[in-house]
């Protein structure tokens, strides 16, 4: 492998510094499961790597007031294993859970998975479908965004040269609100997805009308995307088949899958259909659990 | 050449190394532990798994500055020096799950880094914490049958106490 040096700042700004030191020629790593590979494939030539892992205050997932933040720097593992995702917040698992493998997820970050922005990202569809926001600090300061809009094409993000994600914030989402994610796949691990779908759906007193619906969407697009139209099909209206099915169809109309070598683009439009009603069934029945 | 400092399969060590080795590279190439496999190199087999902090991990993907302060078990470091096998690789050989034997240090590590977190896991639980270790000869169904006897020998009191060298 081409040779590089590897350098271990202890805090954010030391690293940002470092950074502005060495411009081009260096790259921030976090877990490195992207980043030792893309070097191994000469896709990238850093000769410096500026190690993030020993930064503090990125690694956390923490509940307060109604508002989830998880650091960048948490693993996806570390997201696995928490009680607290798996509780209140099974979509993170539905998604973290299938990512690679277990020696994979040890290591690799959140912030890491969002930054290398495939377009099957499972960290980002569950994220933005919940809303989140991203933090972000460079030599300019910091900033925040939708994470929705952070993503501007397969690979690339609005992340400037410098910057590194500080953590993300999921809001609070009133009582009988339910989500859920699937990672369709041909295998059952190690395997990019084929097409990615998220659903949450927030419910009415009545428990049958949906309040709020949000649906987020991977590999059907040149980024993570949210099924607009979809949407607009559940909000407002009952729960049952005839709605369900409608946005399903719906959101195979709005997205834009494409032949690719997992798979072709007629039978990923066929499968969000499919995966849009069955993940807003699972979504309200987890709503009335109150789990997102 | 930087200076690092960590414990490998209960030893303390102290080393010299190019800040661009993976631990792989450290392991198979400078220290002479040919157990852990280079397989894909892009941590997508799991043939060069190792324990680092309790954890299964890639070696083929660990930057070597990264083991500063930490506790590695590689595969050399199961069995006792004695000789005297873990129960895992015990188990391994009684139910078939070593057929070739390029996956099984792989396995192993991955196996004990699941029994040594969960000692009752059921079968899913056993193929999902194994999913990152590819085998191309068994079939992996005595490799499961293999983590659940292990997992039996060690819940009924049969401690597998390994003193360092």
């Amino acid at each position: 492998m081409h040779k590089f040096d590897y350098l271990i700042p202890e805090t954010l700004d030391e690293a940002i510094s470092l950074y502005a030191g060495h411009g081009e020629r260096a790259k921030y790593i976090a877990g490195g499961t992207d980043v030792i590979v893309k070097v191994k494939e000469r896709k990238i030539n850093p000769q410096y790597l500026i190690s993030l892992r020993h930064i503090k205050g990125l690694n956390h997932i923490s509940y307060n007031d109604g508002e989830l933040r998880i650091g960048a720097l948490t693993t996806h593992r570390d997201l696995e294993l928490s009680p607290l995702i798996r509780k209140d917040f099974p979509i993170i698992l539905d998604a973290v859970s299938n990512i690679g493998s277990v020696q994979v997820r040890n290591v690799a970050t959140i912030g890491g998975n969002i930054v290398n922005a495939v377009p099957s990202a499972d960290g980002a569809i569950p994220l933005i479908t919940l809303g989140a926001e991203i933090r972000i600090r460079g030599p300019k300061g910091e900033r925040s965004m939708a994470l929705e809009d952070f993503f501007i094409g397969p690979g690339q993000t609005l992340l400037e040269p410098g910057e590194v994600v500080l953590e993300f914030i999921i809001p609070e989402y009133p009582a009988k609100t339910g989500a859920a994610y699937v990672k369709h796949t041909r295998r059952a691990a190690m395997e990019l997805p084929l097409l990615g779908v998220a659903v949450l759906i927030s419910l009415e007193d009545d428990m049958k009308t949906c309040r709020d619906a949000r649906i987020g969407m991977g590999v059907l697009a040149p980024t993570p995307i949210r099924a607009k139209n979809a949407e607009k099909i559940l909000r407002g209206n009952p729960m049952d088949e005839l709605f369900l099915r409608e946005a399903g169809s719906v959101a195979a109309e709005e997205c834009k899958a494409r032949d690719s070598i997992r798979g072709k683009a007629w039978y990923r439009r066929d499968m969000v259909e499919v995966l849009v009603r069955r993940m807003a069934l699972k979504a309200i029945e987890r709503a009335d659990k109150n789990n997102v | 050449m930087k200076k690092i400092a960590f414990e490998l399969n209960g030893n303390k060590m102290e080393m010299e190394v190019v800040p661009s080795w993976t631990l792989l590279e450290l392991l198979r190439d400078h220290m002479e532990l040919r157990g852990s496999k280079s397989g894909c190199e892009v941590g997508e087999c799991g043939a060069c798994t190792v324990i680092i902090n309790n954890k299964a991990v890639n070696a083929c993907l660990f930057p070597v500055m990264e083991i500063n302060g930490m506790s590695i078990t590689t595969i050399e470091g199961v069995a006792k020096p004695t000789g005297e096998l873990h129960p895992i690789q015990q188990a391994f050989i009684d139910k078939g799950g070593v057929q070739c034997g390029f996956c099984t240090p792989g396995m192993i590590m991955s196996s004990k880094a699941l029994l040594d977190e969960n000692s009752n896991p059921d079968e899913e639980d056993i193929r999902h914490a194994l999913s990152g270790n590819f085998c191309r000869c068994t079939g992996y169904t005595q490799i499961v049958e293999a983590v659940e006897t292990a997992g039996e020998s060690l819940r009924h009191g049969q401690v597998f106490e390994r003193k360092s060298q």
